[in-house]
């Protein structure tokens, strides 16, 4: 694909257990140089884009997301996001911006009580120049795996996410509870996003959806116009 | 010195657990039930004194780690000063 200068590098932390699936999509997935970078670095190194893994970051202890935000890595993230660098986080990810602060709400644990593992249909918002109806189509399918993604956020919190258009996916068919079937978030500023589907497993043939790309793609082209979803 | 901290979840945020846990004590013949909540309990046991200055450092702490504000509340004892 072109663009081939686009960096991508993906944090580790223990307990990270989708970190190789998040490198494959970008590496095998878009042929974007990626590399990962362990919990104890200060530093991130030259990246375009910063990758938040789907795991159970330091057991998910206390809460999940809970310590790895306060992971020297983490440190290094969040200045990152505050230059404006593009951060995606997925499913334990996406739980450690929320505890971060990076993005608003909370994730507690699905309603039913159980791990919801299965693939979603995922209603796609118009959140934005680049993740969007446009850049993804109103539909797409990815798989979901969590116990904890019943999404919380209180009452002027949900009236902001909708005013500033920060809803990036919503569940067809609510898996877990969440507020408004809220499957994904991004920042106010536009460069922090958050989900509890998994891109990452979406990108083979033999995945149950290569939807993943396109998110991927769309995530991309916030800075790199070029990565459109013709590129596929 | 011994800290107790318990964390709850806020009295407007859905606890999954603590309804799940309710309708079970329903089911074994607990009657007039109103609500159950489940939070957690941390225990800390720290060498020094009750002071203004350690239930600051403590309530910064509580907001930043122990709990979640956006989804909890907490409280602590402090005992044995």
């Amino acid at each position: 694909m072109k663009g081939a200068a686009i960096k991508i590098a993906v944090l580790q932390f223990p307990g990270s257990n989708c970190d190789q699936d998040a490198f494959h999509l970008f590496s095998t997935g878009l042929g974007l140089p990626t590399r990962y970078v362990w919990h104890k670095e200060t530093r991130l190194g030259e990246a375009d884009l910063v990758v938040i893994p789907g795991g159970f970051s330091y057991g998910d202890y206390l809460r999940c997301g809970a310590i790895a935000r306060f992971s020297p890595v983490m440190g290094a993230a969040r200045d990152y996001a505050e230059r404006g660098g593009v951060v995606l986080g997925i499913c334990n990810g996406f739980q450690i911006l929320c505890e971060a602060g990076l993005l608003p709400g909370a994730l507690i644990r699905n309603s039913s009580l159980e791990f919801r593992c299965l693939t979603c249909d995922l209603a796609v918002s118009d959140a934005g120049p680049a993740f969007n109806t446009r850049t993804l189509g109103t539909r797409i399918r990815l798989p979901i795996g969590h116990g904890e993604g019943n999404y919380r956020i209180d009452e002027a919190g949900r009236e902001r996410l909708e005013t500033n258009r920060q809803i990036l996916l919503r569940y067809t068919d609510n898996p877990n509870g969440s507020l408004g079937a809220i499957a994904g978030v991004r920042n106010e500023e536009g460069n922090v996003f958050g989900m509890m589907p998994h891109p990452d497993r979406a990108f083979e043939r033999f995945h149950p959806s290569m939807d993943g790309l396109k998110v991927a793609r769309a995530i991309l082209s916030l800075r790199f116009p070029e990565v459109s979803r013709k590129s596929a | 010195m011994k800290i107790k901290v318990f964390v709850t979840p806020k009295r407007n945020v859905l606890d999954p657990q603590g309804v799940a846990v309710g309708h079970a004590l329903e089911s074994l013949g607990l009657g007039g039930l109103k609500g159950a909540r489940v939070g957690k309990v941390v225990e800390l046991e720290i060498e020094g004194k009750d002071s203004p200055e350690l239930r600051a450092q403590l309530d910064r702490l509580c907001r930043d780690l122990l709990s979640n504000p956006v989804i909890e509340d907490y409280q602590y004892e402090i005992a044995g000063t």
